[in-house]
């Protein structure tokens, strides 16, 4: 899994099925000591996460069709599966 | 998934059977930024997209699921439009 923020929320009428009533945010790669790093990835919310948050994204296709409960392998691979509350790297703490 | 513009489609005749019927679209990969990320890459349109949208796509295995009835030979596949991104306020 991928630790990242959510840097914004994605609006899209237009879509494929599988993503029909879901949250889309978009999620910036975040390294344990907050740097945020270059790329974005959409990611549908299974947990409630919200703008500012830290997350954990899960990037795979077999992992989101179990989350999701989808009975067969669906167009879809990135799934926020948590909402980070505190990282511990090194000696360093942040909340 | 990845955030990507249009910026125009391909034809091509003469082509794997399994891509018949399927549009495809010339993607630049961006950020939430419109910043360019790596190179074009030629996706199966899902959705019917316009040169200059802002779209999502997923890559790798998920690109060959869109159809329930069969799987198709792709590697990226554009799975939504985007009306708009709302940024953060934290």
């Amino acid at each position: 899994m991928m630790l990242g923020k959510v840097t914004a929320t994605l609006v899209s009428t237009v879509k494929h099925q599988t993503y029909a009533g879901r949250k889309i945010l978009v999620v910036r790669p975040m390294d344990p000591d907050g740097t945020l790093r270059p790329g974005s990835v959409v990611a549908v919310d299974t947990v409630g996460a919200g703008e500012g948050d830290v997350v954990l994204v899960a990037s795979e296709g077999r992992a989101a069709m179990e989350i999701l409960g989808y009975d067969r392998r669906v167009p879809l691979r990135s799934v926020i599966v948590g909402i980070v509350d505190s990282i511990q790297s090194g000696s360093k703490e942040q909340a | 998934m990845k955030l990507g513009r249009i910026l125009g489609k391909v034809w091509a005749t003469a082509k794997d059977p399994k891509l018949n019927g399927l549009k495809l679209a010339i993607l630049q990969p961006v950020d939430e930024a419109d910043s360019p990320i790596g190179r074009e890459l030629i996706a199966v349109d899902t959705i019917g997209v316009r040169e200059g949208d802002l779209v999502y796509w997923v890559g790798g295995a998920e690109a060959t699921f869109p159809f329930a009835e069969r799987q198709i030979p792709s590697d990226v596949t554009i799975v939504g439009l985007v009306d708009r991104l709302d940024p953060s306020r934290k």
